[in-house]
């Protein structure tokens, strides 16, 4: 069953993937991945995993392994009341979900670390089994939703590519 | 009235009358890439596309974050870089010249009115020269690569507004980690920021670029500053298009009066920003009995010629305090150059400075050359965030090259003022 993964403080791009890793191929920069504040995630994380974060998610460097390693590790959705803006735009280039959630259901304690959790990207919720709570998350703007859908930007304009050799 | 980041926009997207929150798309002038985002990563993603890059003279190629090559992993990935600057027929590609936010500017490829990506997140660096520049991954630069185009959504202009002049020894690198404090790391909230007032026209053009380069730490998109006769000198020697409407450019408006933020440069003091975030800054003399173990004058943010020069004012006739050591990393070679013909160099040379390459060094944290466990430094850089320039349990303290000299000079952290007698 997936689970959320709280955490606190900042997470900057650093955090995320450490530059001393970024010469090495993703698998081996996915095993540092937050490893500063839970030495635990990178082997613990399973398929369908989300991450919630506290504001300013990602911030720092253009790096975009730091959304890449996360999708590798399998997290299925990131969810922050904000995020900085490259990392954004980094996340949804790769096809993984980010969604923003009002500050003010963070302090809901169903939103707690280790909870079992069921991911619907189609309507934006997030639902907490174990007390059955369902958090409306922030609805992306469709043309984001869209790339996101196709798999990222790559496979986003292969089909766009395809669309204009077909039509020329 | 229009604001300085709608005409831009409005330009490079050729749609008139933008309204905030907008998605666009526009056509880019300039493309920067280097060896860590660049080839390496978007060489697979052009090939899967079956695209070659859309137009090979508006792509600059500039190698500083593997610099130098140490071991075998890096030294391949200088020469997949060396290798797809050659197959794309890439002439502007800069070899270990300094880091890709100074070269850019002085070999002319900045000028007002360009709208511009880097692959890097200093990338709005390239907002001090009057263009729209910002920073973006590597898959969404293999798009551009690609398409020549990139979307945005369109921003509000957040402008900081400094007025009255700096007192000596205080810098941009000051004026920038005090606007961290007030508005956190995440206040520019991926909008459009502005910095304005006669603070700002009295800069010279590297002191300007300090800022624009740490609107990334602001979480801006952009750091915009609308063009003057300082810009278009610089940009004239540096050999850069000066466009005959760049007067069209001197805009500093915002749509909300509320998004207009007033600074007293009369009011500042040194600043030094606490482990682990450049908005944990206060005056220098609160941390005035903090010990360290290395002084660092690098980076795009603060070891530019003019950075360098700051350092040589400190240090000049002085040696640094027993039992730390003063490392410096000029940005780019042509400053270093420039630096060792004003007998710069020979002042840090004889205060006890050792020299690195002129690329990231020790910022990125991606080289051998990083923090010990437990080591703390004092660095003319841009971000402090744990563990990036080392060792998990390094720490690090943000200043400017005054800052970073004076604390040199004294073993503590300290107000350069009170060694230079002020």
């Amino acid at each position: 069953m997936p689970r959320l993964w709280r955490f606190e403080g900042t997470i900057d791009t650093d955090i995320l993937a450490p530059g001393f890793y970024m010469k090495s191929p993703l698998h081996e920069l996915a095993r540092h991945c937050l490893e500063a504040v839970r030495p635990d995630f990178a082997r613990s994380v399973v398929k369908g995993d989300v991450l919630l974060a506290n504001a300013n998610m990602g911030v720092g460097s253009s790096r975009e392994q730091a959304a890449e390693v996360l999708k590798y590790l399998g997290i299925s959705a990131v969810i922050a009341p904000s995020f900085a803006g490259i990392f954004y735009r980094n996340a949804i280039n790769l096809g993984l979900p980010v969604f923003t959630i009002d500050e003010k259901l963070m302090s809901i304690p169903a939103l707690a670390d280790g909870a079992e959790i069921e991911f619907n990207f189609d309507d934006a919720e997030l639902q907490i089994l174990d007390n059955a709570t369902c958090i409306k998350l922030i609805p992306l703007p469709n043309f984001l939703k869209k790339l996101i859908l196709d798999g990222g930007l790559v496979p986003h304009l292969e089909k766009r590519f395809e669309q204009e050799e077909t039509q020329s | 009235m229009i604001t300085l980041a709608k005409k831009l926009l409005s330009d490079a997207s050729g749609k008139a009358n933008l309204d905030v929150g907008d998605i666009i798309i526009c056509n880019v002038d300039l493309a920067m890439i280097h060896d860590s985002g660049g080839p390496r990563r978007v060489k697979p993603i052009l090939e899967r596309l079956n695209r070659n890059v859309w137009d090979n003279e508006k792509i600059v190629v500039v190698t500083d974050h593997y610099v130098p090559a140490k071991s075998d992993e890096t030294r391949a990935i200088q020469a997949l870089t060396k290798k797809w600057v050659k197959d794309n027929q890439i002439n502007n590609f800069y070899d270990e010249q300094g880091i890709c936010h100074v070269v850019l500017p002085e070999r002319g490829h900045l000028t007002p009115g360009l709208f511009c990506v880097g692959g890097d997140s200093h990338s709005p660096t390239g907002g001090a020269f009057g263009a729209y520049m910002f920073g973006i991954g590597a898959t969404e630069m293999a798009g551009v690569l690609a398409t020549g185009s990139i979307w945005i959504k369109t921003p509000e202009t957040i402008l900081m507004s400094w007025k009255n002049q700096l007192h000596k020894y205080v810098t941009a690198k000051d004026m920038m980690l005090a606007m961290c404090r007030k508005i956190g790391m995440g206040g520019g909230r991926y909008q459009a920021i502005q910095f304005a007032g006669e603070t700002i026209r009295n800069l010279p053009m590297q002191e300007r670029m300090t800022l624009s380069n740490m609107a990334a730490e602001l979480g801006a998109q952009a750091g915009l500053i609308a063009p003057d006769e300082t810009t278009i000198a610089y940009v004239e020697a540096a050999g850069g298009q000066v466009p005959n409407n760049w007067r069209n450019f001197q805009i500093e408006t915002v749509e909300d009066t509320r998004n207009r933020m007033q600074f007293d440069a009369a009011n500042l003091s040194p600043q030094i920003a606490a482990p682990h975030s450049p908005e944990n800054s206060d005056d220098a003399d609160e941390f005035q009995n903090t010990a360290f173990d290395v002084a660092y004058i690098g980076a795009c943010t603060g070891a530019k010629y003019i950075d360098l020069l700051a350092a040589a004012e400190v240090l000049k006739g002085k040696r640094i305090a027993k039992g730390v050591t003063l490392k410096v990393a000029p940005a780019s070679l042509r400053d270093q150059h420039r630096a060792t013909e004003d007998g710069i160099m020979q002042v840090l040379e004889d205060a006890g400075a050792e020299f690195l390459a002129n690329s990231c060094g020790i910022c990125a944290g991606y080289g051998e050359d990083r923090l010990a466990e437990g080591q703390v430094c004092i660095s003319s850089t841009a971000r402090n965030f744990k563990g990036r320039m080392g060792a998990q349990s390094s720490s690090v303290y943000l200043a400017s090259p005054y800052t970073v000299a004076a604390s040199a000079v004294t073993g503590k952290l300290t107000d350069p003022r009170l060694v230079m007698g002020e």
